[in-house]
């Protein structure tokens, strides 16, 4: 239990995805203007790794391992990352219309997003156990959405700023995250 | 002439990280020394090169709607192939870099090239969009590791050898994540700034 609970935080605010590993910069930037398609954004990249560390792991365990293609992982798993995205938005889009309006535009971006390749490496190079995977894959997910979420709030508040000319736009973005980022940094030493 | 455009606009006129502000995750990660900027600047140039001339031989046969998961099977391939070649070669700098290798096969920079120019494009102009880019991309993860090391550790270090050391204060705070963002951020701004320089204010 205390392992779980060693895993949540760490995945959510020690170690986030974002502001310390730097896992999925590009929507982190590219979809942070406002905050309605940011916790959009998060939710489906939340259930995304949650689903994909539940996918790979025994991907990797009963079949690469056990026929010595260990050295296969990086083409087996970004193709069963590409595929399952694909599926998902064809199950979206083929059993419920509501939430493929939400969230479907941002699946096709999922696929290239570091984050979701990196939670399944991570999985394997950490040597987790299953559950383990499946926790670390949520948290990983909510550190994400967290991440986003007040990215997106102080970039609203950004808009109505006057920010130097050269600053605006990316530029003021990544000095946030970096703020950010320090903050973030104190979780680290409270262990 | 044309070709040597080609060449260059990786470099300078679309240097995919500060102009185009692609691969952003690796570009950030692994820039806490000059010595890793480089190992990751010429593996990304490897894979870019070998998957844009690959990818523009066989673009015939591609069928369109399925293209874009052939091109990252082919990408993936080479990535695997650079892992493989770096565990064995540079051993250290594999471990320094980490999950950020196998990464390297989602870099949006490396899929971007092979769709939007490769899959349209001849082999030998492909070859030297892959180089130019390459080249772009490892200059500028050299850039942004050589002030972050300068800054942060008040030296460079090559191969375990000290080749600069300057006399002030570290400032830690640059090679933590950070000063990552806040180099990219601050660069970013600085080529704004002579981008817009002489346009008319608001």
């Amino acid at each position: 239990m205390n392992e779980l609970i060693s895993i949540i935080i760490g995945a959510i605010f020690v170690n986030n995805f974002v502001l310390t590993r730097f896992l999925g910069i590009c929507p982190f930037i590219g979809v942070s203007r406002s905050s309605k398609p940011a916790i959009g954004m998060g939710l489906a990249v939340t259930a995304v790794m949650a689903l994909v560390s539940a996918i790979t792991w025994p991907v990797y365990h009963f079949f690469l391992l056990p026929y010595g293609l260990e050295y296969m992982y990086i083409v087996v798993f970004i193709l069963v990352i590409a595929s399952f995205v694909q599926l998902l938005e064809m199950f979206l889009k083929r059993y419920n219309q509501a939430l493929f309006k939400a969230f479907g535009i941002y699946l096709p971006l999922i696929t290239t997003n570091c984050a979701i390749m990196g939670v399944a490496l991570l999985n394997i190079s950490d040597d987790l156990s299953f559950v383990h995977s499946i926790t670390f894959g949520t948290s990983a997910g909510i550190g994400f959405l967290l991440a986003l979420f007040l990215m997106s709030g102080i970039r609203e508040k950004l808009e109505l700023g006057n920010v130097p000319r050269p600053f605006r736009g990316v530029a003021i973005a990544f000095i946030t995250a970096s703020m950010m980022s320090m903050a973030f940094l104190v979780f680290g030493s409270i262990q | 002439m044309k070709k040597l455009q080609l060449f260059t606009q990786g470099i300078f006129s679309k240097n995919p990280v500060f102009f185009l502000v692609l691969g952003l995750c690796p570009t950030l990660a692994v820039t806490t020394s000059l010595e890793n900027g480089i190992g990751m600047g010429l593996s990304a140039l490897f894979v870019l090169t070998f998957s844009n001339a690959f990818i523009s031989i066989i673009k015939g046969y591609i069928p369109e709607k399925i293209r874009i998961p052939i091109q990252i099977v082919i990408i993936a391939t080479f990535v695997t192939i650079i892992s493989m070649l770096m565990e064995a070669y540079f051993p250290d700098i594999f471990r320094r870099l980490g999950i950020y290798v196998p990464l390297i096969v989602v870099n949006c920079i490396i899929l971007a090239r092979a769709d939007s120019f490769a899959r349209k494009n001849p082999v030998n102009d492909s070859i030297l969009d892959g180089i130019g880019m390459g080249i772009g991309f490892t200059l500028a993860l050299m850039v942004i590791g050589m002030i972050r090391e300068i800054l942060g550790t008040a030296q460079i270090a090559i191969l375990g050898s000290t080749i600069i050391s300057l006399p002030f204060e570290k400032m830690m705070i640059m090679i933590l994540p950070p000063g990552a963002l806040l180099t990219i951020g601050l660069i970013l701004a600085g080529i704004n700034y002579f981008k817009i320089r002489g346009e008319p204010g608001e």
